[in-house]
């Protein structure tokens, strides 16, 4: 019987970076996913004809430059089209717009507070050090400080040197900026609450945890490191919707010789000896590989697929202890027409960009308390947009697709599971919202796919619908993400590896974690990497 | 009826306000607003050869940027610097508390008169430096190249001062030149030859008033204008018609940035990286590593920035020095590296010109102590000259010479001459 080199469970992002970068080292690497389609949290589905959602993941702007192009993903169809920042709506019937050019950006925060106007270069320069300061990292594999081997030495030296590199001021604004509140961070530079509002929600993107909570302003850096094609900071739309990102993967994939199942659930990893010897798939088919890696989240990785007996007791407390709270749900629209905003010049660029209705922290932090509550924010947080404004690929002429992004979503209802009935209530708060800000809205409806963290957990299989396969606070990052002595993609079993965002550096539409775990399984296959374009200069 | 009549003024009201958030909004279908002057500057800027100041729509040059820079130096030159941030600091404290913003002795400052100065956050960076006009003893007017309005407030802490920024409201025209005196005079301005260097009074212009100092970026003889937004043309015209004989001239900033440098003057964010743009930290600069050391003043008390300003001077912990360089050739040496004995690389050229008024290749430079202030001998530029597409590389020798690279005897006589 065949066994293959490596076997990736799951074909997300991730699973395809790791998978291209092992295929084009010369292994022989097969991907299994369950669902009947590639892409994870990074997919386009045609639910409703002539309408292609975004149905989890929805900008681009982390995924990093290099990976794209080592494996020619512009060649395989991903293009990323920029779009022209965002607005929050106030309650009065005006919006903070945030435009590119920096003095229209200076004139509009003018409008609402000069001083917090003239505040933003200071926010921004501080912002941009930490960037510059944590970005060199995303490529590297975190050292493991209680290890003595000369590489973990380098790297811990590496991060030291960075760290002693900067003046007191920065050591003290890098200690902050990771254990602070987003809230509390941006109390330092300015003093108008919408404008706090509109910076806070980086922070609490995709987070467990409120605007108050210690630890967002690292969360908000994450958000801040992306780039569009050499553009920093910027977000984009790929073109043909999220899972262009995902459908340029495969096809390199398989255009380097990569073989991807569909339809494949994995049962369980099969263990032998404490080593991986391949996967046994939900139908009982047992499928043979060197190494397996896998793209699911370290809980589901194992806590599902590994028996609790081939685990050490200390790696799977901490592995349940693992933070990866569902905080978000998705609601994606199919419109007959493009919505109109009263509050909002006809011909504003903000309806090409994000859009938001949360103008005050207070109201952030009151939506947080819902979903302590074991309730979804009666008053939600979204984070909206209409990208078929800028991708006429997306719906029929005339229609737009518009994707919701909605915080907060508690994994379970006062304890229980959701039902129908609850996703149906969440659907109503998030279109009662935008019906507020913009009249007729609910008529031109034609279709809508609602993911509460049940959705997103059954469908995607990411745990509690944790959209960055657990929470990016200080204590599940670099050598503690996922657990402790386990950062470096490899795990208690022999021969299985992880690749998913519950690894260093973490969430968003990266490609750094499957890219990294490629690296490391390279090193101890003993491959060459020339095939892998080293990070970026940040100089 | 009656109910209809009351209702109509709230109406109005609401309407009048949404019509000021509207046109307030707006401002996104202008990204690059003009100045109070700009019908005057568009009817002038045959070049079409704009850029960004600050925001606003200004010209590198107008229609020639080599007359445009003659016409400061033999004539008048008319240059729009309403796009420079200005703040109006008025109140009882207003004098301490820029005493305690800023690094020079404001207490002798007096009512009518204007100073260069610059100002340090805590670590005693420079924050930017600017010129503070005393229009009387509770009235101030700060000029900067960057904005610093949170700074400023922070500042006034306990202080009974008010601190706006008023950049839009008031428009300002730099007039430089041999004749600018004559054309003030006879645009009837009268009294403007009492005014010494660094002097301000106040002039009547169309109904308002206007602010006369005999101050500039030129290193020439030359005046700076500042009235209401709304009086900025009737000012425009005024000048233009009086200057007609004397030539006039409306110049771009190229021409003002080369009288700039022949006198020596620094610009915030070319010659050096203001404290609040400074992404990386070793590109922060104390007063005393950019030739502004003789602004400190350590006897006047307490200033922002001054324990760590004479914590640097006592440890010696300075560690770049701003020069004036005469460079052998004619050759501008623009960004050019500085070289201690050809090959040890000590600093960077910030700006540098063939000089017409000096005759000499000149550069500014900051370099790495203690070249540049202990050892000045022996240091070199290597010039990358591009032309046709190639580098012509020459390693010129390097003077330090004091700055300004030229002194005009007109700049500071009194009474002004009658060009």
């Amino acid at each position: 019987m065949k066994a293959w080199d490596a076997i990736v469970i799951g074909g997300g992002h991730n699973g395809l970076v790791n998978a291209c970068y092992l295929q084009r080292a010369g292994l022989d690497v097969l991907v299994v996913e369950k669902n009947d389609w590639v892409g994870g949290a990074a997919t386009s589905r045609e639910l409703t004809p002539g309408f292609l959602y975004s149905n989890c993941s929805y900008v681009c702007s982390l995924f990093r430059p290099e990976i794209m192009r080592d494996l020619e993903l512009p060649r395989f169809g991903l293009q990323v089209i920029s779009y022209e920042g965002g607005a929050v709506f106030t309650r009065d019937g005006d919006y903070l717009a945030n435009y590119r050019d920096h003095d229209a950006h200076r004139r509009e925060f003018a409008r609402f507070s000069k001083r917090d106007a003239e505040a933003y270069d200071r926010y921004s320069r501080d912002v941009t050090r930490q960037c510059r300061f944590i970005q060199p990292l995303l490529m590297r594999t975190a050292p493991d400080p209680t290890s003595f081997k000369p590489r973990d030495l380098g790297e811990l030296l590496y991060l030291g040197k960075k760290f002693a590199g900067l003046s007191a001021e920065e050591m003290a604004l890098t200690l902050r900026f990771w254990t602070m509140s987003i809230s509390d961070f941006l109390d330092e530079y300015f003093e108008t609450d919408v404008i706090k509002a509109n910076f806070a929600l980086s922070g609490i993107i995709g987070t467990a945890l409120g605007p108050m909570s210690p630890g967002t302003a690292y969360v908000l850096l994450h958000h801040y490191m992306g780039e569009v094609d050499g553009s920093v900071g910027a977000w984009g739309y790929a073109r043909g919707g999220m899972g262009a990102v995902t459908r340029a993967l495969a096809a390199s994939f398989k255009a380097s010789g990569g073989t991807i199942r569909t339809g494949a659930e994995v049962d369980h990893v099969l263990i032998k000896n404490g080593n991986a010897k391949g996967v046994v798939l939900a139908g009982g088919e047992e499928i043979y590989g060197k190494l397996v890696i896998s793209n699911a989240d370290v809980k589901r990785t194992f806590l599902k697929l590994v028996e609790e007996k081939e685990l050490p007791d200390i790696f799977l407390r901490r592995v349940r202890n693992f933070k990866i709270r569902g905080s978000s749900g998705k609601v994606n629209i199919a419109l007959d027409s493009l919505p109109e905003f009263p509050a909002l010049p006809k011909d504003s660029p903000v309806y090409r960009a994000d859009m938001h209705f949360t103008d005050s922290i207070g109201r952030m932090e009151r939506g947080y308390d819902d979903w302590k509550a074991g309730r979804w924010s009666a008053d939600p947080f979204l984070d909206m947009m209409i990208p078929t404004t800028l991708d006429p690929t997306m719906a029929p002429p005339g229609k737009h697709f518009m994707s919701c992004f909605v915080q907060y979503a508690p994994p379970k209802i006062n304890g229980r599971d959701w039902t129908d009935a609850d996703r149906d209530g969440f659907a109503e708060s998030v279109i009662a919202q935008i019906a507020e800000y913009s009249p007729g809205f609910r008529d031109r409806i034609v279709h809508m796919e609602v993911r509460t963290p049940r959705e997103i957990e059954a469908e995607v299989g990411l745990t509690e619908g944790n959209i960055f396969q657990g929470e990016l606070t200080f204590d599940q990052l670099l050598f503690n993400r996922p657990v402790p002595g386990y950062a470096q993609y490899r795990s208690p079993v022999g021969g299985l590896y992880m690749c998913g965002s519950s690894t260093h550096p973490g969430g968003g539409v990266m490609g750094a974690p499957g890219r990294n775990a490629a690296a490391e399984i390279l090193r101890d296959l003993a491959k060459p990497t020339l095939h892998m374009s080293p990070a970026h200069d940040v100089i | 009826m009656a109910q209809a009549t009351r209702k109509k003024p709230v109406d109005t009201e609401i309407d009048t306000a949404l019509e000021a958030r509207s046109a307030a909004q707006s401002h996104f279908r202008t990204l690059r607003l003009g100045t109070p002057f700009q019908p005057r500057i568009d009817a002038l800027g045959l070049k079409q050869d704009w850029y960004s100041w600050a925001g606003y729509r200004a010209p590198h040059s107008l229609w020639d940027e080599e007359l445009e820079y003659f016409a400061i130096r033999s004539q008048a030159a008319l240059f729009d610097i309403s796009p420079m941030t200005k703040y109006r600091i008025e109140g009882p404290d207003a004098e301490a508390y820029l005493d305690r913003v800023t690094l020079r002795d404001v207490t002798r400052l007096k009512p009518g008169r204007v100073h260069y100065t610059a100002w340090c956050d805590d670590e005693g960076f420079v924050l930017d430096d600017g010129t503070l006009f005393r229009l009387s003893p509770t009235r101030f007017r700060l000029c900067s190249q960057e904005r610093h309005l949170p700074w400023l407030l922070d500042s006034a802490f306990r202080y009974d001062v008010r601190v706006e920024e008023e950049t839009e409201a008031v428009a300002g025209l730099a007039l430089q030149g041999p004749t600018s005196f004559a054309i003030l005079r006879d645009a009837g301005f009268a009294g403007v030859e009492r005014l010494k260097v660094f002097d301000l009074a106040e002039f009547a212009h169309d109904g308002a008033t206007v602010t006369i100092s005999r101050t500039g970026f030129t290193g020439d003889l030359g005046y700076e204008l500042f009235v209401p937004a709304d009086k900025a043309l009737s000012l425009w015209d005024r000048l233009m018609a009086a200057g007609e004989l004397r030539g006039i001239r409306a110049i771009g900033y190229t021409a003002l940035n080369r009288a700039r440098l022949e006198a020596g003057l620094i610009v915030a964010n070319a010659d050096f990286t203001t404290s609040e743009h400074a992404i990386r930290t070793d590109r922060l600069r104390m007063p005393d590593e950019i030739g502004l050391g003789f602004m400190i003043d350590p006897d006047k008390g307490h200033f922002n920035g001054r324990r760590a300003i004479l914590e640097a001077r006592a440890k010696k912990k300075l560690r770049h020095v701003l020069v004036g360089l005469e460079i052998e050739g004619n050759i501008p040496a623009e960004h050019a590296i500085v070289y201690y004995k050809k090959g040890q690389e000590v600093g960077l050229v910030s700006a540098a010109m063939w000089s017409p008024m000096a005759k000499r290749n000149i550069a500014l430079a900051s370099l790495q102590r203690p070249y540049g202030d202990t050892i000045v001998d022996d240091l070199w530029v290597e010039i990358y000259a591009m032309r046709e597409l190639q580098y012509q590389k020459l390693m010129k020798k390097a003077k330090v010479v004091p700055r300004p690279f030229i002194k005009l005897d007109r700049r500071t006589a009194n009474p002004p001459a009658d060009f």
